[in-house]
């Protein structure tokens, strides 16, 4: 299935500054992977060492939530978007890193 | 439905002569009407942050006539500042923002009342605080803080009105209204320090706060008036560069520590711990970490010590001021670790000494030993070696 992932901002300094990658994928967990494998430093800021999704990261398709649909095993369609939304919180002086 | 104010005065609330001219354009749309004026002028809506996104939000609300604003804030207005907080002059810089922001907001619409609290929000403070208003906007820009927010406003059932910004691209929604989600259900645990880049080492479009601010500040009226849809439940993302609005479905999630069927969290944590801060405002110290200040280095430097000098900022940064340091952003360092030489003394700076704290920390893990964090970063050694490189 012919499937788009979009890139958040925070995340576009590992894919080469794209904002979106097209890729074939029967399901969310195979378009993941298909862009770590692409994108290897990806990879840690997207999956704990032990392969799952880290929980500040979610991961919808088109407009809902894989925790609610059937996680990275949801299956897609062709055209479907994969979106990648980390949590985003600015950072005021005292929390700057 | 509206959200009913818990009002102590049991007087009835009118609207005087000035304030029916004052707020005219409300009062002729059947949308807000007298009724709705009213409602605001009795509605109590407590903003967290007066900076990016608090500016066009206290502006907004003071001027919709918000009966009783507050305002938690404990920084003191900065230069660098006035690139985005519009509710700040010039002649505000060294002032408290807080009092600089009741100043002008009060100039705005004198007839409504604003409370500043100069204070940090922090798990003492913020139940008491938040218990004597209806409505909390969160305008702040930490981890810590968002999830303290989030939390409070769970515990005491008030709706969390949520806007936050990166760089270019902004996210809201209305979190903690009955029925809808909370923060921790869309992400129940913060990022580990150092694994999202913050907005002080990202930027920030001045502009894209007070687009966001905005926002917010229309969802929380529409919340007073109970009118329209609400981003209940919804998380409006948008990207300013494309100029394009997206929304994504955020559902309560039934495993929610806090609002969920099970809850383990009853009450307000360290928040610092939890995201795993150690809450100094100083460059963050670990155990093993050797400093250096500016002024050492500068005497080594004059004596001729054989010093390599790593810079782990961003190119755009070296272009705005350097030490002449061999440049290898944080974040490729782990790639580029073999261009270096552990034989060699090192020094390591970065902006304001948190970035090369976490970079000799990995320097160590690789076995390198002889590391000097360059306490303060570029920002000391303009303030005590030359004070003609620019602070940014």
């Amino acid at each position: 299935m012919a499937v788009k992932v979009l890139i958040p901002t925070p995340l576009r300094q590992f894919t080469d500054k794209r904002t979106s990658i097209e890729c074939s994928a029967a399901t969310v967990g195979e378009a993941l992977g298909s862009l770590t494998s692409s994108f290897a430093e990806l990879r840690k800021h997207l999956y704990t060492e032990d392969g799952r999704i880290r929980s500040f990261v979610n991961v919808y398709l088109n407009d809902e939530d894989i925790r609610f649909l059937d996680k990275e095993n949801t299956r897609t369609k062709d055209g479907d978007t994969i979106s990648i939304v980390p949590s985003i919180a600015g950072g005021s002086p005292a929390a700057a890193r | 439905m509206a959200i009913s104010t818990e009002a102590q005065s049991q007087q009835e609330v009118k609207l005087s002569k000035e304030e029916i001219q004052r707020y005219s354009r409300h009062l002729i749309m059947p949308e807000v009407g007298m009724d709705g004026q009213l409602k605001l002028k009795k509605a109590r809506v407590l903003t967290i942050g007066a900076g990016g996104l608090g500016a066009p939000l206290g502006l907004y609300l003071a001027a919709a006539g918000v009966g009783h604003l507050g305002i938690v804030e404990f920084d003191v207005v900065d230069a660098s500042n006035l690139q985005r907080q519009v509710t700040f002059t010039t002649a505000d810089v060294g002032k408290r923002k807080s009092e600089a922001a009741k100043a002008r907001l009060s100039g705005l619409n004198p007839m409504i009342d604003i409370q500043v609290y100069d204070t940090r929000l922090t798990s003492e403070n913020a139940l008491e605080l938040f218990r004597d208003y209806d409505i909390i906007v969160d305008g702040t820009d930490n981890f810590p803080t968002r999830f303290l927010v989030n939390d409070a406003c769970v515990l005491l059932g008030k709706p969390n009105v949520y806007g936050s910004i990166f760089r270019f691209e902004g996210q809201a929604t209305v979190f903690g209204y009955p029925g809808g989600p909370c923060y921790r259900c869309l992400y129940p645990e913060p990022p580990p320090p150092g694994l999202v880049p913050s907005c002080a080492e990202g930027g920030v479009l001045g502009v894209l706060p007070g687009i966001i601010g905005s926002i917010q500040a229309m969802e929380t009226i529409k919340l007073i008036l109970g009118t329209g849809d609400p981003l209940v439940g919804r998380l409006l993302l948008f990207d300013a560069m494309a100029m394009r609005f997206r929304e994504l479905k955020l559902k309560k999630n039934p495993d929610c520590a806090i609002c969920g069927d099970h809850r383990t969290v009853t009450k307000l944590i360290d928040y610092e711990e939890f995201c795993g801060i150690r809450g100094e405002e100083t460059p963050a110290m670990t155990d093993g970490i050797q400093e250096i200040t500016p002024k050492d280095l500068k005497a080594r430097q004059d004596r001729g010590d054989n010093l390599f000098i790593l810079d782990v900022r961003e190119p755009h940064e070296y272009q705005i001021c350097n030490l002449n340091g061999t440049l290898i952003p944080l974040g490729q360092l782990p790639l580029r670790v073999s261009e270096l030489d552990s034989s060699q003394e090192m020094v390591v700076h970065c902006r304001s000494g948190k970035r090369s704290a976490d970079a000799i920390q990995f320097l160590q893990k690789a076995g390198f030993k002889k590391l000097w964090n360059l306490k303060g970063g570029v920002l000391a050694w303009s303030d005590e070696v030359d004070p003609s490189m620019p602070k940014y």
